[in-house]
């Protein structure tokens, strides 16, 4: 049975019939061609589906998707200036080389930025605590850290 | 060495943008109109005769479109020894054997339709053990074999080990063993077969080795009964690779069988527990090794022996022993080595290539060996390396013809930098060790060709577009490639454009494999520009008026170098050659095969035409009522030539180094009685942020003559020797060596628990 939700997606609000089953991940990938969400395990283990709701990072791939009605959705797609201008984190992502297969960057890229949405000055273990739900086999997360550092030192 | 404005300048990543954008495509993001999702069923036990298979249900399911088993599709086998058929009939030899394949329009049908499937199985003994696999009576995997040894020749005889053994003032002789460990790409694997209606496929794929795929999918088509069709392999952005895709697999042939028999576009991508399960890993093995040396510590020789489990078919896991042979021949100064390894089919998965094809396991065995016999000796283990230490100049017994070599400095700075003297045995609880490594730096002949091939051609703005075999696995070699031609041609790195992606485009190459392409593809990409850049001082001779070897190229501005006044831009000359009478275009072609030699019947011969050296520093604390070890810092020093590109040269230390970490440390592939435990990544425990210690890269320059710039290759190197620099600095915190992998807490705890039973410090070099 499907049923009408309604929430807002990277600032613009979205009106979709959808499965219950859903997850949030598979209505953006599957329905709306959002991929830069990724899938990399479907269990919430590795964090590649990362996804801000409400200010909060989560794992859009066990978030059901009837939850997020009447919510504030942003994906790796909605953080880009409207016209076209990186944000902080991309642009020192970039910077700083923490970009390899880059197959867990969107949603690296998303979990360090809920937290800098909440919090002016992270310290780096607050930095590595945020990211230890999004696996890397590349990069040995050095860089990764450093890059979000950087943006937090500039703050 | 020089400075250039490109080459060693830490250039950001050409492909960045699009990964941090979300807009790069990988396999998991394609769609063609049309496709259908095919899904694998596999095997219920490890060793099994299928009686019956019941497709009927499934094949009734709406929205299935087709449904394959081993029964139904022609004959055809594939992998290093042709033993492998993509869906089993008959037998299956392992928990990963493809049974059944089904395509449908969505993967929860094909899932579903799986389900439907009803196998009948008669389960047989299986035997999981390669040393009870080689045991007389033990039940024979493969019908029509003598044994379980694969019929491999792995032998290598230098100088003489008995005499030297004699010669020997001390020997120290031991076993080590190594456990499976698998890739973890955060991309799992996947591809799309799509025939066109001449039945030429189009194969999208994640390989390391789109041109060897060719020739695969080309067999196989053959068998198919597709005779002289194209196939064309195009990567998407692959997610990771460390050497997991440098072979083809059953799920590729599947896709190709069901796309032939819907003709529509299959797509089959895996899940992460099928990652785990049913791609091929780093095999465990079991080392007994001998050294000996002089009463100066002069190693005298090296004597190893190794069991390999293989697993159930043949891929080029059965091939690393080749390549474990170089650290076990030549990291550091041994005159007399011998080597030998069996290679043994069990009910477990079957192995392949993974990012440092041996080294890991062999040089885990040498260097906490070397660790032992400085102990029996009385001598420091840092005075024994450096003794040993490789050279400039030298010829190894395995007939390698060292070039350049940074080995001792490496050794020196981890020596400095983690305070070996301050710190080496004083401090109980905390430790140092340390460990070196050989790798192939400058491409290595594996096959018939280590070559590759580049195309440049420039348009008429100045704008340079590459194309290269190279493939990129998110190591940086478009980028590399990208900084070599800007430097040659005196152009901005931002208008090279690298494409490496379509095999109907790019070049021939051999392959992402053996951290060669820095190396290789960079000398090609090296020789492609010189002569284009030839081409266009050429032209330009004529519009200036100035004589060809008097003119270069700096920021796009062709230029006389007598006299700068008198220059052009670039992209004017392009337009005047395309747009003169009997006109001209701008292109040129390079293919750069190193002059490095395959090893002859003895596996003698000079493998690679440069090595790369390293060494890494560990300090470490144990802590002794839980086991825990903590790695207070790590230095990892690589002799890398020359550094192209520091940041993203650092990127691959990180990220070995992290990989190593994890070997060493906590990454295990749970089989039990031939069933993965643990095929997800909260019990595989692949390292996360919180667990990087504190990593230094320390980059040692040697300016390689055969290197483009001087580099040399860096991709595996990271992870040769950590897990022995952490085995031997736990050693040196609390007396216990560890001689089994990964070094967990609870084997920590016993090995302490037996310590204090024997009321003695240390055990090394019995």
């Amino acid at each position: 049975m499907k049923k009408e939700i309604t929430f807002i997606l990277n600032q613009e609000e979205v009106k979709a019939e959808v499965q219950p089953e859903w997850t949030l991940l598979y209505f953006l990938r599957e329905v709306l061609g959002l991929t830069g969400t990724k899938e990399g395990c479907g269990y919430g283990e590795c964090g590649a589906c990362t996804v801000i709701v409400d200010g909060k990072a989560i794992n859009s791939c066990l978030y059901p998707i009837l939850e997020v009605e009447g919510k504030s959705v942003t994906t790796i797609e909605g953080i880009i200036s409207r016209d076209g201008e990186l944000h902080d984190l991309q642009k020192s992502f970039i910077e700083h080389g923490a970009v390899q297969c880059g197959f867990c960057t969107p949603g690296m890229i998303m979990s360090a930025k809920a937290l800098i949405d909440e919090k002016e000055k992270p310290t780096v273990d607050e930095i590595r605590h945020t990211i230890a739900g999004n696996l890397c086999r590349c990069t040995g997360y050095v860089k990764i850290i450093d890059a979000i550092k950087s943006v937090v030192d500039r703050r | 060495m020089d400075n250039f404005p490109v080459v060693g300048q830490r250039i950001p990543k050409r492909d960045a943008p699009q990964k941090v954008t979300g807009s790069a495509i990988y396999i998991q993001d394609l769609k063609i109109p049309g496709m259908l999702y095919g899904k694998i069923l596999y095997s219920k036990y490890p060793h099994a005769r299928i009686l019956a298979i019941d497709t009927s249900r499934a094949e009734q399911l709406p929205g299935v479109k087709a449904v394959i088993t081993g029964y139904n599709i022609p004959p055809f086998k594939f992998g290093f020894f042709k033993d492998n058929p993509p869906l089993k009939s008959g037998k299956v030899l392992s928990m990963r054997d493809e049974v059944a394949a089904v395509a449908a329009t969505s993967p929860e049908i094909a899932e579903e339709a799986l389900e439907m499937i009803q196998v009948e199985y008669e389960e047989l003994p299986g035997i999981f053990d390669p040393i009870q696999a080689m045991q007389e009576g033990a039940p024979i995997l493969h019908e029509g074999l003598k044994s379980n040894v694969l019929k491999l020749p792995w032998r290598l005889i230098c100088g003489d080990v008995d005499t030297a053994k004699k010669e020997s003032h001390c020997i120290v002789e031991d076993t080590f063993s190594t456990q499976w460990v698998t890739h973890c790409c955060l991309g799992t694997s996947g591809c799309v077969a799509s025939f066109d209606i001449n039945n030429n496929l189009t194969m999208y794929s994640n390989t390391q080795i789109p041109y060897l795929a060719q020739r695969d999918y080309i067999d196989a088509l053959n068998v198919f009964g597709i005779k002289n069709r194209k196939v064309r392999v195009i990567q998407c952005i692959i997610g990771g690779g460390f050497g997991s895709k440098l072979d083809t697999y059953a799920y590729e042939y599947i896709a190709i069988l069901l796309a032939l028999k819907t003709r529509k576009p299959v797509k089959v991508l895996f899940t992460r527990e099928e990652e785990f399960i049913a791609t091929s890993p780093r095999q465990s093995t079991i080392t007994k090794i001998s050294h000996g040396c002089t009463k100066e510590g002069k190693l005298l020789f090296r004597e190893m022996e190794m069991i390999l489990d293989n697993g159930a078919y043949t891929s080029w896991g059965a091939t690393t022993p080749s390549v474990m042979m170089m650290p076990i021949s030549s990291l550091y100064k041994v005159p007399n080595v011998k080597y030998i390894a069996k290679c043994v089919y069990t009910n477990n998965t079957y192995s392949q290539a993974m990012r440092g094809y041996g080294n890991p396991q062999a040089t885990f065995a040498i260097e906490s060996s070397l660790d032992q016999l400085a102990e029996k000796m009385g001598m420091d283990s840092y005075e024994l390396r450096l003794i040993n230490a490789n050279e400039p100049g030298e010829i190894t017994p395995q007939n390698f013809k060292v070039t350049s070599c940074g080995m001792k400095e490496c050794i020196e700075e981890v020596a400095k930098r983690i305070d070996w003297k301050g710190k080496r045995g004083k401090d109980k609880g905390r430790g140092v060790g340390m460990a070196s490594l050989i790798h192939v730096g400058g491409g290595a002949r594996v096959y018939k060709s280590d070559g590759c091939g580049t195309i440049i051609k420039i348009d008429d703005y100045g704008k340079v577009d590459v194309f290269t075999g190279a493939s990129e696995i998110g190591q940086g070699s478009e980028t590399v490639i990208a900084q070599i031609v800007a430097e040659v041609l005196g152009v901005n790195v931002e208008d090279v454009n690298v494409i490496n992606n379509d095999t109907d485009v790019c070049p021939w190459d051999v392959g992402v494999h053996a951290s060669r392409t820095t190396f290789v593809a960079g000398n090609s990409a090296l020789g492609a520009a010189k002569k284009i850049k030839e081409q266009i001082l050429e032209i330009a001779s004529k519009s200036i008026g100035e004589a060809p070897e008097h003119l270069d190229i700096q920021k796009g501005l062709i230029f006389s170098t007598k006299d700068k006044e008198k220059n052009t831009p670039l992209g004017k000359v392009l337009r005047n050659a395309h747009y003169s009478t009997g006109g001209k275009m701008l292109m040129a072609e390079y293919f750069y095969d190193p002059a490095n030699e395959n090893f002859d019947k003895d596996f003698k011969g000079n493998l690679s035409v440069s090595y790369a050296y390293g060494t890494h520093g560990v300090e470490v604390e144990v802590d002794r009522d839980t086991g825990r070890v903590t790695i207070l810092k790590y230095i990892a020093a690589h002799d890398v030539g020359r550094a192209i590109n520091p940041m993203m040269l650092e990127g691959q230390i990180y990220g070995g180094g992290l990989m190593g970490i994890g070997y060493a440390l906590s990454e295990n592939m749970n089989f039990r009685e031939g069933r993965l435990m643990n095929p997800n990544f909260l019990d595989y425990k692949m390292l996360t942020a919180k667990d990087v210690p504190p990593v230094e890269p320390v980059i040692v320059e040697t300016n390689d003559k055969d290197g483009p710039f001087g580099a040399k290759g860096i991709g595996e190197p990271g992870l040769v020797p950590t897990a022995p620099a952490i085995a031997n600095a736990i050693y040196d915190a609390v007396g216990i060596r560890i001689k089994d992998l990964p070094i967990t807490p609870e084997k920590i705890l016993k090995a302490l628990k037996e310590k204090e039973k024997r009321g003695q410090s240390g055990e090394e070099g019995k």
